[in-house]
């Protein structure tokens, strides 16, 4: 029972979409100030979803039955990674070994559903999309890895979230060390390729492909991938913030780190223009991965 | 891959505002041959242009395209006056420096706005913003001085319809001031970012040889290193008793036609400044009456490229024949040869390279489906025409 409402409510489905759709709400507002617009009134988000709920849904004619599926695959995995998260933050005890594996692999998943709900629906463009977005997970992937083997060398080789929080105290943060800093840079690029942010939203890129791996979508399946948007909003300063920043769990704290990292993302999406794919490919496979296995090598000797 | 997947771009397409048809042939990523499909914004403006008298056809003409609202009126009244022997014949002192004024203003709004368009095109909505916030002074010195932020009805057949007030010019003077600030940022960013580099150079490039072979004229040839600007060859305004630079680059890229956009601004500013500060006293208009017979051509330097407009006059008050060719329709074409090698991502940014306006190239053309050959042309229209004519005729019972 506990755990059902720790998946439904708190901090599962219905706290992490609302705080994700505000952190939304945060990325869209300053990205208006920073190109001189006035921005949305914070409900937005909220109105735009509901909106989407009493829109028609249309399934191409030849769609498989995954277009409707997929969606909700990544909503579900993106929930689940939430509930752990905040699960080890607020009940240390009540995490299980090698929770940080699970949260791993549950935090491809959205990109696989959403590669596999475009190339059901048919659509050359869609296609398009669902090649791109299958390129990037293959290249963001290896330098996240390598980014949180680094963190992991440096907690003693501890793969359970609770063990890491415990490994960093108030002021000795992994971030504070030589090899943090590397890796904590290379996990930010990453985790932006991962939510598809800015100059990695190549697969929907909308003056190129219309909208590319969502192009298909309408009403209420849509609305479900702009939650998972949403929620990676959510979940991966979360995520980067237990890995990186440290220890200190109160709840001001907490939301500044957050903040912190949202503002980061927001910066590095409104000063660069979109890459092309292979691009982007190059970007992660050199510009990253070295500096992830410098991190590593680093950990290894203890800087 | 040799699969061929057709991605269309258009008819209606987030990428562009005006309706257009690209169908861009594709294996994987790469583009292996494009169509282009235009004509879906036909409006009959030069069969318009011929019912109407010469003091109305201005109106109608700057009526063609929003951006270029300038070169077009202008275009056509140089046209009208060579029916004289051309603009210095008749036009007074004052209104020629004013003309040049407008249309250096018009340049400017023009090039930002395809500025921030192209940082709109690569995802780079910041640059957009920006360059569309800055955009914003012209166009306030446009309602200014002329009373619209387009359409600015200055144009007329013999001089200009309204002054330049005294008390305008310092404003004039104080909003250049302050958007050469704002041209340097953009440069800065423009040149310096790594990112946009990695974009735009060695991508869409155009060589020499293609733009002569294609005809290609404006900054889009400019930036292949082709030297032609109308205000240089065949001056117009006072382009000729001014300062300033024909901004040529070498690459073909587009990145070089963005630096060749970019330094244009400045040296439209410094135009505008020279014209300012020579602005003699006198007349604005020569009040023509009469319009001989005979032929006539103007052309202008939009901020696209040549821009021609050719007048029939029959001694009447109205042109029995007027013909425009916008400088769209030369540059359109040019993609086929800019964007055919390059990937998906690159092709929106190319085809929105030469600053289409759409509005501007549209001219009626009927194709037969299968075979992509003409079956309409001028005469069938006006048959088709009086046919429909007739029908109405008849339905309504006359």
């Amino acid at each position: 029972m506990k755990l059902l409402f720790n998946f439904l409510i708190f901090p599962g489905f219905l706290f992490s979409v609302i705080v994700g759709l505000m952190a939304c709400w945060v990325d869209r507002k300053v990205s208006a100030r920073l190109q001189w617009r006035v921005g949305p009134p914070w409900y937005q988000n909220f109105v735009d979803i509901i909106k989407l709920w009493g829109k028609e849904t249309i399934v191409p004619e030849d769609a498989k039955v995954t277009f409707l599926f997929a969606p909700y695959i990544g909503l579900l995995s993106l929930v689940l990674v939430a509930t752990i998260l905040g699960r080890a933050l607020i009940w240390p005890q009540s995490g299980f070994s090698a929770d940080l594996i699970v949260v791993f692999y549950l935090l491809a998943i959205p990109a696989i559903s959403l590669i596999i709900g475009s190339s059901s629906s048919r659509n050359p463009l869609a296609s398009v999309g669902a090649s791109r977005e299958m390129k990037l997970v293959l290249s963001y992937e290896l330098p996240f890895i390598l980014s949180i083997i680094a963190v992991i060398i440096k907690s003693g080789g501890a793969i359970q979230l609770e063990t890491i929080l415990n490994s960093q105290s108030l002021f000795k943060s992994h971030i504070a060390s030589l090899s943090g800093t590397l890796a904590f840079a290379v996990a930010i690029f990453c985790a932006m390729g991962k939510s598809g942010l800015g100059p990695f939203e190549i697969s929907e890129a909308e003056q190129e492909i219309m909208g590319g791996t969502l192009i298909e979508y309408s009403g209420v399946p849509l609305s479900v991938f702009k939650l998972n948007k949403a929620l990676m909003l959510y979940v991966m300063p979360v995520f980067l913030t237990m890995l990186f920043l440290g220890k200190d769990l109160s709840p001001v704290f907490m939301s500044l780190k957050f903040v912190m990292i949202l503002v980061i993302f927001i910066l590095v999406k409104n000063t660069n223009p979109r890459m092309r794919i292979d691009q982007a490919m190059r970007f992660f496979w050199i510009y990253m991965t070295i500096p992830a296995v410098l991190a590593v090598a680093l950990a290894v000797f203890g800087l | 891959m040799s699969h061929k997947v057709i991605v269309p771009i258009g008819p209606y397409h987030p990428l562009q505002e005006e309706p257009e048809f690209f169908q861009l042939y594709v294996e994987g990523e790469k583009v292996v041959d494009i169509d282009i499909i235009i004509g879906y914004n036909h409006r009959g403006i030069e069969k318009l242009a011929e019912s109407k008298h010469f003091d109305q056809v201005p109106y109608l003409v700057e009526r063609i395209c929003g951006i270029c609202s300038s070169s077009h009126p202008y275009a056509y009244v140089l046209a009208v006056e060579d029916l004289f022997g051309g603009e210095k014949n008749v036009v007074p002192e004052r209104a020629l420096y004013i003309r040049t004024i407008i249309d250096e203003l018009q340049r400017i709004h023009s090039h930002l706005l395809w500025l921030g368009l192209a940082g709109h095109f690569i995802g780079y909505n910041t640059v957009w913003m920006w360059a569309w916030k800055y955009r914003e002074p012209v166009l306030d010195c446009f309602e200014m001085v002329t009373g619209n932020r387009n359409n600015y009805a200055m144009y007329k057949v013999g001089g200009v319809r309204r002054d330049i007030k005294d008390e305008d010019i310092p404003v004039l003077k104080k909003t250049l001031d302050e958007l050469v600030p704002a041209l340097d940022m953009f440069k800065g960013a423009v040149m310096d970012d790594p990112v946009i580099q990695a974009r735009l150079k060695k991508i869409g490039v155009l060589t020499r040889q293609q733009v002569i072979d294609w005809c290609v004229v404006g900054p889009t040839a400019r930036a292949s290193g082709v030297n032609i600007d109308i205000r240089r060859d065949e001056p117009y305004g006072v382009a000729d008793r001014i300062d300033w630079n024909v901004i040529v680059e070498k690459e073909g890229d587009i990145f070089a036609k963005t630096v060749v956009r970019i330094m244009e601004m400045y040296e439209s500013v410094s135009m505008i400044r020279q014209s300012l500060e020579k602005l003699p006293r006198g007349e604005i208009d020569s009040n023509i009456k009469d319009i001989p017979p005979g032929e006539g051509i103007g052309r202008v330097e939009a901020p696209r490229g040549e821009c021609i407009h050719y007048i029939k006059s029959d001694g009447t008050n109205r042109p029995i024949r007027h013909k425009i060719r916008a400088p769209s329709f030369m540059n359109v074409a040019s993609d086929k040869v800019a964007a055919v090698g390059g990937t998906i991502s690159d092709a929106t940014i190319t085809l929105a390279a030469v600053d289409p306006c759409y509005c501007c190239t549209e001219r009626v053309t009927v194709l037969e489906k299968s075979t992509n050959k003409k079956i309409l042309n001028g005469w069938d229209l006006i048959r088709l025409s009086q046919e429909k004519t007739q029908k109405l005729k008849e339905g309504l019972g006359v």
